[in-house]
């Protein structure tokens, strides 16, 4: 007989079960980078989710002595991300520091799971970004599986911008550009994909909409705004919205649970400030994609956008 | 569909009223019987009689041991065999007048028929009274004397009366059945404690997921003369709790730490509705209440809804419905998210007893607890706003002030946190402690009488 | 380049001097004048802030023995009768000498002897555990063996034995703080004089149910039957609600009573040589003979 305090039952959501959604919500994209960049891209895919799955495996075993928590699959999301943030040209040993850094930089030297502060993918592409630029700026594209007919090479949409100007840029967005897009992170090739995934996060309740709706309302407020002043120096808010990871960054990064506030304000807010700063980096900085400097800064700012935004508590004003 | 529900948090648990077919059975009389002398909230009951003595059914055996306390009644006629320790569900010693059942002769003035009786009392004191003569007790789980719930402190006024018929536990059936089976005699109860209190707005709150409650109560109510609402709540846990249901019903909220009369509110169950009933119209002492035999490694046909007598021992009932089913790894007194796990089945029922849930192993043993992933699924279902995965680390480093401040005295025990909890973290188990701790910072403070 | 490097380490010595500066005038400005034997009695004391004295802290202890009239309510079970001397000398006070005491675990219900009647599903803490039920053996008043008490301990003189389902203590480490007999919901540690060369009779066991109840439960529990209360020769033992208790400052480690216990409830420890278990029982057979001779 088992006896133990109540509640006796429980909903069956797991942190395995939970990950497990959002390795399938990613699954979209991912195929599609697949036939889009080919082989080199399965091979970043492997590598990246093979080194994080190992590393946090040996040091849970070997530095932690504690029981290993590969169990719960976040590794696996963790690779994922990784390996969907770096460019498709990417050399597989910089995969792997990107691996090293996220994993047991960012993740286990916090103490694993729920415990780190800042996303751990995007801890290892900055670091990559900042360590490896010229590996980390490549655009080339490999070849597919489909055939690219309007793949740009050399710059990604948002490098677009100075080569051709604002006015110009703008006129690269178009339909297509929602089903894919060539050039840049291999993740964010399909911004319909990305958008499938993030529906199926909601379906299965798995993330709250609020954070990523806030970032691209902020996103698209900013740009218009900026846009309306002066369209010559400033990118219109689709284009925006659709370029430099805006989408992967809002629907699978700042989501992460670990790294984002708990009350549904606080997200509003951490969305707000994320939004808010990559349309800054994105017209006044010199990195033309902001999305990870955005939410890694916004991570910073959890604890005390927790400690300021609670639940509505009963009966107490 | 009912919108009507309370504003923060709360879980769709799978309803599984499975047993909501079976009507309600008498149980026949076992050979012994005990009486626990602390099966309401309060200073446990004094004995009355002694060894050796011969008693009736509904006679007194044990009065109140305080201000929060209740009556006793024999279940059954015959003699008092020992009065002792004796073993609760949970394996405590608690002091149990035991009889040896020779029959069921019953003391005199109770009126054993099943004519209705709709003509209420005129005096107040007097209602009150047959409720404290006849031991009634809460009988939604927390057995709080009724008499004492029902007499408010002078200066507070009693604004809306609601009846819990809610029934928002998973599994549990004996409050749907006796809304059935018992309706009017339900609403008839519900106009008692209504004249108790002053003639105050008066609702029956039954989730959805019952509708032939629903409108078998509106016709109750249609054809009997008192001013009763029947109102359908949206199928949500804790809907049940006193301060959920006031929140649903009159969109108020009961402060920190205060009684739901503050906003003008009494709450009690349908049952104990029947018992005012039973105890006013009938001068019937309560020692009867419905008990569902229920779980999810037992066959629908062998569930039943039982009308027990208080002191049956909980096995005694287990095997006359057919004994313990084979793959039941937990056996609960009450629902699976607020009731209590029975580690003594020989234990005996008492006036809250409302089920013997059999629940298998696979649906009912904990996950391995692994670390927080700050989801704040716990956060997003506590009803009360509360932040348990915070809660959860101030009590683990000890922080009284800061649990205090967090609102850890606030918690209801509904579970919420724990059923949602992907991590498996026992959060309630944690921060029932934090609040006791809370709640003795707070008393400390408070001033002495 | 040069240049860059220089001006770095002039600039960082510069402003670390700077604040040096700044923060040494601060401290002696905002210095608290102290009592100075606080601050002498504070390092005499060993610094555990570990509470078991009943102040917050050793600075606490240390504030609190200051403005004492006497040290009658101060002894720092930690440091033991060396430190409290030093107390007393700084002080000017007599010095109040106390018996060693240890921690004793009032229950030997291994998981050999007490079967387990259901399995426990909650948090493993001791304090939950008692909060929902009796335990998950028969007996409602055993070790409940979530290692409360061990996580209590500063001086990890306890460990839980997973062969017993115990904690068992080390007695060179126990301090006699009393943390553990705080956090064990179920009162079973006693703080226990340590005894001459450490030797101390004690009955391992709280259980106040009758006889035979008791003895279903676990078969090391004390049943009450009064055996050790007969043939004690020093009243040292009583027998309250089914359960014996042996009086340390009575108790003159004959162990004639744990010979006798019939349920091994009654524990001697650290004697030179094993219990002669028969020996004992015909030397007390034979002084009984010689009573009713008599």
């Amino acid at each position: 007989m088992i006896v133990s305090p109540n509640p006796h039952i429980h909903a069956n959501v797991s942190t395995k079960k939970l990950m497990l959604d959002v390795i399938i919500a990613l699954c979209p994209a991912a195929i599609v980078s697949f036939l889009f960049y080919g082989l080199s891209e399965i091979a970043i895919m492997a590598i990246s989710v093979a080194s994080c799955v190992v590393l946090e495996w040996a040091i849970t075993k070997y530095l932690m002595k504690k029981p290993s928590t590969t169990g719960d699959l976040s590794a696996i999301v963790t690779g994922m991300l990784l390996a969907m943030n770096l460019p498709p040209t990417c050399p597989l040993w910089v995969v792997f520091i990107g691996a090293v850094v996220a994993i047991a930089v960012a993740k286990m030297s916090f103490g694993g799971v729920g415990q780190n502060i800042w996303n751990p993918a995007l801890v290892g592409r900055v670091f990559l970004l900042v360590s490896f630029p010229t590996y980390m700026t490549d655009w080339t594209v490999p070849a597919g599986f489909i055939s690219n007919v309007d793949a740009f090479s050399g710059a990604t949409l948002l490098g677009q911008v100075s080569i051709l100007g604002a006015l110009e840029a703008d006129k690269l967005v178009n339909l297509q550009t929602l089903f894919y897009n060539i050039g840049g992170s291999a993740g964010e090739i399909s911004a319909l994909a990305l958008l499938a995934g993030w529906v199926y996060l909601l379906v299965r309740k798995v993330i709250r909409p609020w954070i990523t709706l806030s970032i691209f309302a902020t996103v698209a407020l900013v740009a218009g705004i900026f846009h309306m002043v002066d369209p010559a120096a400033y990118t219109g808010p689709l284009f925006n919205l659709l370029t430099g990871g805006v989408i992967l960054g809002a629907c699978f990064m700042a989501t992460d649970y670990v790294t984002s506030p708990m009350s549904n304000w606080g997200g509003v807010v951490y969305g707000i400030g994320i939004g808010f700063i990559v349309m800054m980096i994105c017209y006044f900085g010199s990195y033309p994609e902001g999305m990870s400097f955005a939410i890694l800064l916004m991570n910073t700012a959890v604890p005390l956008i927790n400690i300021k935004f609670h639940q509505r508590k009963y009966g107490r004003k | 569909m009912s919108k009507i529900t309370f504003a923060i948090g709360g879980v769709h648990p799978d309803d599984a009223k499975l047993a909501r077919g079976c009507a309600i059975e008498v149980l026949p009389l076992p050979q012994t019987m005990y009486v626990s002398m602390a099966q309401h909230l309060g200073a446990p009951a004094k004995p009355l009689v002694a060894v050796g003595d011969k008693v009736k059914t509904g006679q007194v055996i044990a009065e109140p041991g305080g201000f929060i306390s209740a009556f006793v009644h024999s279940p059954a006629s015959g003699t008092v065999k020992s009065i002792g320790p004796r073993k609760d569900l949970a394996g405590n010693n608690a002091t149990h007048i035991e009889i040896a059942v020779e029959g069921d002769e019953w003391v005199e003035g109770v009126d054993l028929s099943d004519t209705l009786v709709t003509e209420i009392p005129e005096d107040r004191q007097f209602i009150l009274d047959r409720i404290k003569a006849c031991g009634v007790v809460g009988l939604g789980g927390a057995t709080f004397p009724t008499h004492v719930k029902l007499n408010p402190a002078p200066g507070s006024v009693a604004e809306c009366l609601i009846l819990n018929g809610a029934e928002c536990e998973p599994y549990l059936t004996s409050d749907f059945r006796i809304m059935l089976e018992r309706t009017k005699e339900i609403v008839v109860g519900a106009a008692i404690m209504q004249k108790v209190l002053g003639g105050c707005r008066t609702v029956i709150g039954i989730e959805e997921n019952k509708p032939e409650a629903i409108e078998a109560m509106q016709k109750a109510v249609a054809e009997l003369p008192y001013k009763v609402e029947i109102l359908p709540l949206k199928k949500k846990y804790p809907q049940g709790g006193e301060k959920q249901l006031i929140q649903a019903v009159m969109h108020r909220e009961v402060g920190s730490g205060g009684l739901p009369i503050s906003v003008g509110a009494v709450v009690q169950n349908v049952a104990t509705s029947l018992a005012v009933y039973e105890a006013v119209q009938k001068n019937k002492p309560l020692i009867t209440n419905t008990l569902t035999i229920t779980g999810n490694c037992l066959p629908v046909e062998k569930m039943h809804n039982y009308l027990f007598r208080i002191g049956m021992p909980l096995s005694y009932i287990a095997e006359y419905a057919g004994g313990v089913p084979e793959g039941a790894a937990k056996l609960i007194s009450g629902g699976p998210m607020m009731g209590r796990a029975i580690a003594n089945l020989d234990a005996a029922t008492v006036k809250g007893s409302s089920s013997i849930l059999y629940l298998s192993e696979e649906s009912t043993k904990r996950g391995q607890e692994s670390l927080c992933i700050r989801c704040g699924r716990c956060s997003e279902a506590c009803p009360m706003g509360l932040e348990p995965f915070l809660l959860n680390r101030l009590y683990k480093v000890g922080d009284v002030e800061a649990l205090e401040a967090n609102a850890a005295q606030d918690c209801i025990e509904c579970g919420c946190c724990l059923y949602s909890c992907p991590a498996y973290i026992p959060l309630l188990d944690r921060v029932r402690q934090a609040k006791g701790m809370a709640m003795a910072a707070i008393r400390a403070r408070a001033p002495k009488k | 380049m040069n240049s860059i490097v220089i001006w770095t380490i002039v600039i960082l010595a510069g402003l670390g001097l700077v604040l040096a500066v700044v923060l040494f005038f601060i401290a002696e400005k905002f210095k608290v004048e102290e009592d100075p034997r606080i601050e002498q009695i504070e390092k005499t004391l060993p610094g555990a802030n570990c509470g078991g004295c009943g102040y917050a802290g050793c600075h606490a202890f240390a504030d609190s023995a200051v403005k004492a009239s006497d040290l009658s309510a101060h002894f720092c079970p930690v440091g033991g009768n060396e430190v409290m001397k030093k107390v007393a000398e700084i002080l000017g006070y007599a010095m109040v000498e106390k018996a060693p005491q240890v921690a004793v675990l009032r229950c030997n219900g291994t998981c050999e002897a007490r079967p387990k009647t259901n399995t426990y599903d909650g948090d493993v803490s001791c304090r939950v555990k008692a909060a929902l039920y009796s335990g998950d053996t028969a007996c409602p008043f055993g070790c409940l063996g979530c290692g409360d008490c061990v996580d209590a301990c500063e001086f990890g003189a306890l460990s839980m034995d997973p062969a017993t389902g115990l904690p068992v203590l080390d007695e060179n480490k126990c301090v006699a703080c009393g943390n553990c007999v705080k956090a064990c919901p179920k009162k079973l540690i006693e703080l226990r004089p340590k005894g001459p060369r450490g030797m101390r009779e004690a009955v391992l066991c709280r259980n106040e149910d009758k006889g035979p109840a008791a003895k279903k439960a676990c078969a090391n529990a004390c049943i009450g039957c009064g055996i050790c209360v007969k043939t004690c020769t020093h009243e040292a033992i009583s027998l309250e609600n089914n359960l014996a208790y042996i009086d340390p400052a009575k108790c003159k480690l004959c162990r004639e009573c744990e010979a006798m216990c019939p349920t091994g409830a009654i524990h001697g420890v650290n004697f030179p040589k094993e219990l002669d278990r028969e020996g004992i029982k015909a030397r007390v057979a034979n002084r009984k003979k010689e009573v009713s001779n008599e």
